[in-house]
């Protein structure tokens, strides 16, 4: 019999792919991560707290399948919280998921699963696998308003192999019926919304917490140098944000970029604002071996961002890539993923380290950076 | 699934099924009613009280049946203290070995109830020696509180010489046998204590029942009042189905004790031996000779006991572990950091305890997938601890 260990949370979604895999005839060992909480905030962070434990064990019961909670608190703090915190003090804007999904997923958990003796790890993300030229091929969930193909763009063809989308497959309002028609007790749970170790505050408040020395008040400038204002700590500003930047001006002024070497905010017109190019760092390519050449693509810059037609050309051994814009995008922001796309198909992606453009600037990313 | 953690729980025996089931709907009444409905149900409580007070040799108007071993030793722990304390004497005297029973009531007493507790010394293998007790003894002692063998680690304490020395001081000794009773001698002029908890569920009986003795002169405030069953010192309608299958339960263990030790201690004895050959960086813990004949347990180095239970689990094998927990936070066993052992030690907790229904064929498959899973939990375990 093929042994699956889902990862479960408590949630609908995990819970019918459990179900799923359970009435398609493989063994199903159910898994919950513990994962790190801010001392005292156990009960408020979503994905730990313990009703949730107790929905995804009460779920397990229903289904007659092993259930097991592993302890990740430390590994998740050392990775994931880590990384958050590195990534801001960068002047980045981190994607804690895509790190969750690459050292915590598929990295902690798959160590978990193959000891458990799985052949599939098996979680409740909405996408789809597929096969091409004897390779997994990674795509998108039926479900287009809840594809989640863009925080897999991480894994491995060695994981993509051995792993499982069991609700990619349908809507999610199939999905919820059918926890409702099977009486999972997690039918009516609400969707996750915000990042689970931020137990539902803002971002900057745990990262005041956590980093305070990286708000550090500095300019606001525009690219031409003229300082027109300062900031209160560069992580409090996204890119593209308007409001709250603090200072008056005649026209509507932008973030346009961080200097997290001098401190320095650069804001600047909606004109200002589109960005040409692209270079992304930390480059996986889901086949398994990058292309040799530039390709034609969609591109999606976050999470929610609609694709938009870029050339993609692979620098080094394909573990950075230039994105080429056809059309210039608002708001590429370092540290969020560059999703490749063919069609349904995910290629690869990475992480944007830098944006361009040919305007003249004095941010030093309009050549290539080193 | 192969079961191998009788010391949580064991199944209920047939026999003493068999006996219950007529005081569900048959012989239903309420031991306290005046009918012939009630004084048939009292007579069955009456029989089974006798019964126990035959296996533990003192007068049945000295077992008081209660809900549980837990229940029997918050009984004991509470009743004794609040009783002694309206003397003068606040002192309860245990060790951070005993069950959470003992334990967790002792600071609840001293949290609450102006109780002052002294934690007990304990030796590498958790056992309390009389020479801890007598150096601890003072003027306010009350109460001495020490299980007579240990649920984690098996070890047994030498109850027959520590009851003595605190009566020679005229102190109070109660004694948690609940794990003891499945296996040990249970004679309470033998072993010289005042007060003893025991449990169903551990020697073949059904959960959610127990008894406390408490010897006759022994000043006890009720915990539970209400319509004054159990001479006042524990209200609450008689469980009779339960009273009557625990009672037979207990007679059972003793009828059957040299019989039920020739079975296990024989497969303990092999799994302690092979465990310790096959697997390097494996301990022992608790006694290595005055521990239940049923128990084995071990400590790994660099492993998560928890863990490993689960990857036990997941191959067909139902054990537990000192550092159990249900919600994936293991915190390394407070009876095995008690008896010195270091975290690293202490969070790889392993308890293989075995009953009437282990076989040779489960022990050699067990040992067979051991070693390769205590591999693959420290694999793990330096995964979860490499950042």
């Amino acid at each position: 019999m093929t042994r699956v260990v889902v990862a479960m949370s408590g949630g609908v979604d995990s819970s019918v792919a459990a179900a799923l895999l359970k009435r398609q005839g493989y063994e199903v060992i159910g898994i919950m991560l513990r994962l790190w909480s801010e001392p005292g905030k156990e009960d408020s962070n979503r994905c730990c707290a313990p009703d949730a434990m107790m929905l995804a064990r009460r779920v397990a019961a229903r289904l007659d399948i092993p259930f097991y909670v592993v302890d990740a608190g430390e590994v998740f703090r050392a990775t994931v919280v880590q990384e958050f915190l590195d990534g801001y003090a960068r002047g980045e804007t981190p994607n804690p998921c895509l790190v969750c999904n690459r050292q915590i997923r598929w990295g902690f958990l798959w160590q978990h699963a193959l000891a458990f003796g799985a052949d599939y790890l098996a979680t409740g993300h909405y996408a789809r696998r597929g096969e091409a030229n004897g390779k997994a091929v990674l795509l998108k969930a039926r479900d287009q308003t809840k594809d989640q193909s863009y925080v897999l763009h991480v894994l491995s063809q060695e994981q993509l192999q051995r792993t499982l989308f069991p609700v990619g497959e349908y809507l999610k309002s199939e999905v919820r019926q059918m926890a409702a028609e099977w009486g999972l007790p997690s039918a009516l749970r609400r969707d996750s919304q915000d990042l689970c170790f931020l137990a539902g505050e803002d971002y900057r408040v745990f990262l005041r917490r956590y980093a305070a020395d990286i708000f550090r008040p500095g300019v606001v400038m525009r690219r031409d140098g003229q300082v027109i204002g300062t900031h209160s700590g560069l992580p409090a500003y996204t890119i593209g944000q308007r409001k709250g930047l603090g200072v008056a001006t005649m026209t509507p002024l932008y973030v346009l970029a961080k200097d997290a070497a001098a401190n320095a905010l650069i804001v600047g017109t909606a004109e200002e604002l589109g960005q040409r190019k692209a270079w992304a760092r930390a480059v996986n390519w889901v086949r398994g071996e990058a292309p040799s050449q530039p390709l034609r693509v969609e591109v999606k810059i976050r999470y929610t961002a609609r694709p938009v037609w870029a050339e993609v050309t692979p620098l080094d051994d394909g573990s950075r890539v230039r994105i080429d814009f056809d059309t210039p995008v608002r708001d590429a922001t370092p540290g969020q993923a560059a999703v490749f796309y063919a069609g349904e198909m995910v290629l690869g992606g990475g992480i944007i380290e830098a944006t361009g453009n040919n305007l003249p600037t004095i941010h030093p990313c309009h050549c290539e950076p080193p | 699934m192969i079961y191998l953690d009788y010391a949580a729980t064991t199944p209920v025996d047939e026999r003493v099924l068999r006996v219950m089931r007529p005081f569900f709907s048959e012989i239903f009444g309420n031991p306290s009613s005046a009918h012939r409905f009630g004084q048939r149900a009292e007579a069955a409580v009456e029989t089974a009280r006798e019964t126990v007070a035959g296996v533990l040799n003192c007068r049945p108007d000295e077992i008081i049946f209660t809900a549980g071993g837990t229940e029997a030793d918050n009984l004991a722990l509470r009743g004794v203290m609040l009783a002694e304390m309206e003397s003068g004497r606040n002192r309860l005297l245990t060790a951070r070995t005993e069950h959470a029973a003992v334990s967790k009531t002792a600071e609840h007493l001293e949290k609450y109830a102006g109780v002052q507790v002294t934690w007990l010394t304990v030796d590498e293998f958790g056992q309390v020696r009389p020479e801890h007790v007598a150096g601890a003894l003072r003027e306010d002692a009350a109460l001495v509180s020490v299980m007579f063998a240990n649920n984690e680690v098996g070890t047994v304490n030498p109850i027959a010489a520590l009851a003595p020395l605190c009566r020679e001081r005229r102190v109070l000794f109660h004694s948690d046998a609940v794990q003891a009773a499945g296996y040990l001698d249970v004679d309470v002029q033998k072993l010289g204590v005042d007060l003893l908890a025991l449990g169903g569920h551990k020697l073949y009986g059904p959960k959610g029942v127990g008894a406390l003795f408490v010897r006759h002169g022994t000043g006890l405030v009720p915990s539970l009042t209400g319509g004054g069953q159990e001479t006042g010192r524990r209200a609450g309608t008689h469980n009779v189905p339960y009273i009557v299958g625990f009672a037979e339960a207990l007679r059972l263990a003793k009828e059957e004790r040299q019989e039920r030790i020739a079975h296990v201690q024989p497969l303990r004895d092999y799994v302690i031996a092979r465990v310790l050959q096959e697997i390097p960086e494996a301990r022992l813990s608790g006694h290595p000779e005055q521990r239940l004949p049923n128990h084995a347990s071990f400590v790994f180095r660099d492993a998560d006991g928890n863990l490993l239970v689960q990857l036990l689990d997941a191959a067909g094998f139902a054990c537990s572990s000192g550092s159990a927990c249900k919600t994936g936070r293991p915190e390394p066993s407070e009876v095995l950091l008690a008896m010195g052992f270091t975290p690293a030690w202490a969070r790889g907790s392993l308890r293989v305890t075995l009953g009437l229904g282990t076989t040779p064929e489960q022990v050699e498959a067990f040992l067979a997938v051991l070693p390769s899973l205590v591999e693959r939990a420290r694999r793990l375990h330096k995964e979860k601890t490499r950042s």
